[in-house]
C-alpha cells in the first residue's frame, strides 16, 4: 500500500524476521540508492548547516559571506521571523485538522459505503486524484481568480452585504488556509481511504452486536482501526504544510500579513542574499517539525495497530 | 441504552412467517419456529441452507423481508442489533484487533454502563481458563483460545439469547471436542437460551436438546437428536444426519402394526407408526449399523427383515467400526456398519453375505419416492449450468405452449 506509508504492516515485521543471508547482495542492490542519498541528501545537509553558520563577509557586500561560527545568526532570525514560525504551525495546522475533517468521510464513502459498487468507488478514487493532473501552481491561481476581488465569490459575497466594501478574500489568512487545505486534501483522503478499504466490516457488526450504537462503534471500532491512515494522511499533510510558501505567497492566495517560513527562507535566499538566515530557518524548521512529528507518531502509537 | 441490567434468565425466541429474499434469490421460505427458554437448540444444515441467514436476522444484522421475530415475547423485528438482549459468537470470532482481551470481553458491559467491567470480565475469561491472557492482543492467541475469548466475549453480557455461528468450525477435533463441552457447561451453569448453527451433525447432535434440519430455507424436521436420528422423516434428514439405506416401493400392504413394501422382488416391513405414508409409492429406511451381516442365509423370523444374497463390494476399516458396501441385485448398493468386536474385518471383499435386521429399526419417509435425489444433495443449484438447463427448459416450456 503505497499510502500507508508510516503503517507498520504484518509484512514488513516478517520481513525483519527473515534470515539475513546475502546481505552482500541487498548491499549491491542498496548501494545505488544510498551513493544519491549522500550525494542529494547528506552533503546539501552539511552544507546548509555550514552556511547557517558563516559570518558576513570583509567587503560587506550583499551576499558575501566567509565560514564562520556565528550562532547569532540563529538568535536573530528566531527573534525577527517568530511569528512566521507560529504562523507557519498555525497554519499548518488548521490545514490538517481541516483535511481530516473533510476526507474522513468522503474516505469512508469511498472505502466503506461504495464498497458494494467497485465500478463507482474506482470513479470516485480517480476523481480525488484527478486534481494531479494539473499542476497545482495553476490550481492555486485558478483559486485565485475565483477569490479575487473581481471573482464570482466576493462579488455574491459583496451584493449580500455579508463582505464590506474594503473587505478581501485574498490575501487573508482565510485564503491561505483555505489554499493549503485544498492542495492536500488528496494527501489526506488517500492514505484514509487505504486503511478504510481494508476496515473488516465484521468488526462494525460485532460492536453493534455488543450494544455499541452507531456513534460508539464509530468511535471505539471504525477509528481506531483507520487510526494509521490517520497518522500517514496527517503527516503527508502537516509536514509540507508547514514549509509551503506558494499558497502564502502574495503571488497566490497570501499577502503581507500572511507570509510563512517557506515565504521567509525564499526572500532571504532569492532577493535579500542573506544566506546564513535562510539556512538558519530552514533547519529551525526541520528541527520543529522533527519534534512534533516524533511526538505525534509516539503518542498515536500506530505501531500497535495493525 | 437498551438494557441496563443482566436477563434473569434465558428467554424464548418467535421467529413467525419469516422470510429472507436476497436479489435474486430466496434464503428463507415462511420459516416458523419457537425456541423455549432455555434451551440448547441447534439449526443444522448444509452450507447455503439458509442457517446463518437465520441467525443475522435474530442478531438483527439482516432485516426480514417479511414476518415477525419475537424475544421473550417482544417484537424485535424493527430494533437494531444494539438494541436486542443478544449477543453472537462469530464464525470469525471478530475479536476487536486495537484491544486487550480484556477490553474485548469488557466491550459489551462498558457501552451498558454496568459498574465494574473489569471484574465481570475477569470473572467470564476465568470462566474459559483465559484470565492468564488478559492483556495480549487478540493476534497473540491461537485459534481456540481466540474462540473462547469471543465466548467469553459474549456470555459475560448474560444475553438472554446466545448465538452461536458455527464457532467451532475452525477448531481441530480435539479442541472442538474440549470446546463442545465447555459451552455444554457453560450453558448449563448459566441457564441461557442458546441457538447454535452448524453444518457439523455430530456437533449438533451432542450438544443441543432440539435439533432442527434445514434445507433450502425450510425446516425439515425438528427433534431431540435420538429421535431426528432413529426417525427421520424425510430423505434429506436420513441422509444429512448419519447415512441411510433407502428402498423406494411400493406399499402392499398394511394390515396391523406392520407396513409390508415390495421392493427389488423383495418385501420388507416396517412398523406402521414409524411409516409416514401407508399407501402407494413410499420410500422406506434402515440405518447403516443396524443391519447384520450373515455369512449363510438366515432362517426367516417374525420381525426380521432378510435381504440377500449380495456381494461385499467394498470393505473400510475406521477404527470403532467397519464399513461394508454390500451390493444385493434389484436394491443396488447398501451400507453397513459393524462393530470391530473382534480383530479385523468380519466378512472380506468379494463375500457373499445375508443382510438381516429388526422391523423396528425400519423408517418410512414422508417424501414421494420420485422427489428424492440421492447422491447429488450437495449438487449447488446456482451454478452457471444449472441456471443454463433452467433457461433452456423454461425456453422449451414455452416453444411448446406456442
Amino acid at each position: 500500500m503505497a499510502f500507508g506509508a508510516f503503517a507498520t504492516t504484518a509484512a514488513q515485521s516478517q520481513a525483519e524476521d527473515a534470515p539475513r543471508r546475502r546481505s552482500w547482495v541487498a548491499l549491491v542492490l542498496l548501494l545505488p540508492g544510498i551513493a544519491y542519498l549522500a550525494l542529494f541528501f547528506l552533503v546539501p545537509l552539511v552544507s546548509l548547516v555550514l552556511t547557517s553558520f558563516n559570518a558576513p563577509g570583509p567587503s560587506g557586500a550583499m551576499g558575501d559571506y566567509v565560514p564562520g561560527f556565528e550562532w547569532s545568526n540563529y538568535v536573530t532570525v528566531v527573534s525577527m521571523y517568530g511569528e512566521h514560525i507560529i504562523r507557519s504551525f498555525l497554519y499548518a495546522l488548521l490545514a490538517t485538522a481541516f483535511a481530516l475533517l473533510f476526507s474522513y468521510p468522503l474516505a469512508y464513502l469511498l472505502g466503506v459505503r461504495l464498497r458494494r459498487f467497485p465500478l463507482v468507488q474506482a470513479l470516485g478514487v480517480t476523481l480525488v486524484i484527478a486534481p494531479f493532473f494539473i499542476s497545482f501552481l495553476l490550481r492555486t491561481l485558478a483559486w485565485k481568480a475565483i477569490l479575487s476581488d473581481e471573482g464570482p465569490v466576493s462579488t455574491a459575497l459583496h451584493a449580500l452585504s455579508l463582505l464590506g466594501s474594503d473587505d478581501h478574500i485574498t490575501g487573508t489568512p482565510f485564503s491561505v488556509v483555505f489554499g493549503l487545505t485544498y492542495n492536500f486534501i488528496p494527501f489526506m483522503t488517500l492514505p484514509i481511504y487505504t486503511s478504510l478499504e481494508r476496515l473488516d466490516l465484521r468488526y462494525v457488526e460485532a460492536g453493534g452486536d455488543l450494544y455499541a450504537g452507531p456513534v460508539q462503534t464509530f468511535l471505539r471500532v471504525t477509528l481506531p482501526l483507520s487510526l494509521p491512515g490517520v497518522v500517514s494522511g496527517s503527516l503527508l499533510t502537516f509536514i509540507p504544510a508547514a514549509g509551503d510558501y506558494v499558497n502564502a505567497s502574495s503571488t497566490f492566495l497570501g499577502g503581507t500579513g500572511t507570509q510563512m517560513v517557506g515565504n521567509v527562507i525564499e526572500a532571504n535566499f532569492l532577493s535579500l542574499q542573506n544566506y546564513p538566515a535562510a539556512a538558519a530557518m530552514s533547519i529551525i524548521l526541520m528541527a520543529i517539525i522533527l519534534v512534533l512529528v516524533g511526538v505525534y507518531v509516539a503518542r498515536s502509537g500506530t505501531k500497535d495497530l495493525v | 441504552m437498551a438494557q441496563q441490567a443482566f436477563a434473569e434468565s434465558g428467554a424464548d425466541l418467535e421467529l413467525s412467517g419469516i422470510t429472507k429474499r436476497f436479489p435474486g434469490f430466496t434464503a428463507i421460505e415462511e420459516l416458523d419456529l419457537t425456541i423455549p427458554a432455555g434451551s440448547f437448540f441447534a439449526l443444522l444444515g448444509p452450507s447455503g441452507c439458509g442457517k446463518t441467514t437465520t441467525l443475522r436476522l435474530v442478531a438483527g444484522l439482516e432485516e426480514p423481508t417479511s414476518g415477525r421475530i419475537l424475544i421473550g415475547g417482544k417484537d424485535v423485528t424493527a430494533s437494531k442489533p444494539y438494541q436486542r438482549p443478544v449477543n453472537t459468537v462469530f464464525q470469525s470470532y471478530a475479536l476487536f484487533p486495537h484491544m486487550t482481551v480484556l477490553e474485548n470481553v469488557a466491550f459489551g458491559l462498558k457501552r451498558r454502563g454496568i459498574r465494574d467491567a473489569a471484574g465481570r470480565a475477569h470473572e467470564a475469561l476465568r470462566l474459559v481458563e483465559l484470565d492468564h491472557v488478559s492483556g495480549r492482543k487478540p493476534a497473540q492467541l491461537s485459534g481456540g483460545q481466540q474462540q473462547r475469548v469471543a465466548l467469553a466475549r459474549a456470555v459475560v453480557n448474560r444475553p438472554a439469547l446466545l448465538l452461536l455461528d458455527e464457532p467451532l468450525g475452525a477448531l481441530d477435533l480435539k479442541l472442538r471436542r474440549q470446546m463442545q463441552l465447555e459451552l455444554k457447561s457453560i450453558q448449563s451453569d448459566v441457564g441461557l437460551t442458546f441457538l447454535h448453527v452448524t453444518h457439523d451433525q455430530e456437533e449438533a447432535m451432542t450438544m443441543a436438546d432440539t435439533v432442527a434440519v434445514m434445507n433450502k430455507g425450510r425446516i425439515e424436521q425438528m427433534g431431540a437428536p435420538q429421535e431426528l436420528y432413529e426417525l427421520p422423516a424425510t430423505a434429506f434428514v436420513a441422509n444429512f444426519l448419519g447415512q441411510s439405506n433407502l428402498f423406494p416401493g411400493e406399499a402392499v400392504s398394511s394390515s396391523g402394526d406392520l407396513l409390508v413394501v415390495g421392493t427389488g422382488g423383495t418385501r420388507l416391513s416396517v412398523p406402521r407408526e414409524r411409516a409416514q405414508r401407508h399407501s402407494g409409492e413410499v420410500v422406506i429406511g434402515v440405518r447403516p449399523e443396524k443391519i447384520l451381516l450373515h455369512s449363510e442365509e438366515p432362517d426367516a423370523v417374525a420381525g426380521q427383515n432378510v435381504l440377500g444374497p449380495g456381494r461385499v463390494v467394498d470393505v473400510s476399516f475406521s477404527g470403532v467400526s467397519t464399513q461394508y458396501q454390500v451390493a444385493v441385485p434389484g436394491l443396488g448398493t447398501l451400507v453397513v456398519f459393524s462393530q470391530n468386536l473382534v480383530y479385523g474385518s468380519v466378512v472380506s471383499l468379494g463375500a457373499v453375505v445375508w443382510l438381516s435386521w429388526g422391523v423396528e429399526h425400519g423408517f418410512g419417509l414422508a417424501d414421494d419416492p420420485a422427489s428424492i435425489e440421492q447422491p447429488g444433495r450437495f449438487v449447488d443449484d446456482t451454478d452457471t449450468s444449472a441456471i443454463a438447463l433452467q433457461q433452456r427448459a423454461a425456453l422449451e416450456a414455452e416453444l411448446d405452449e406456442a
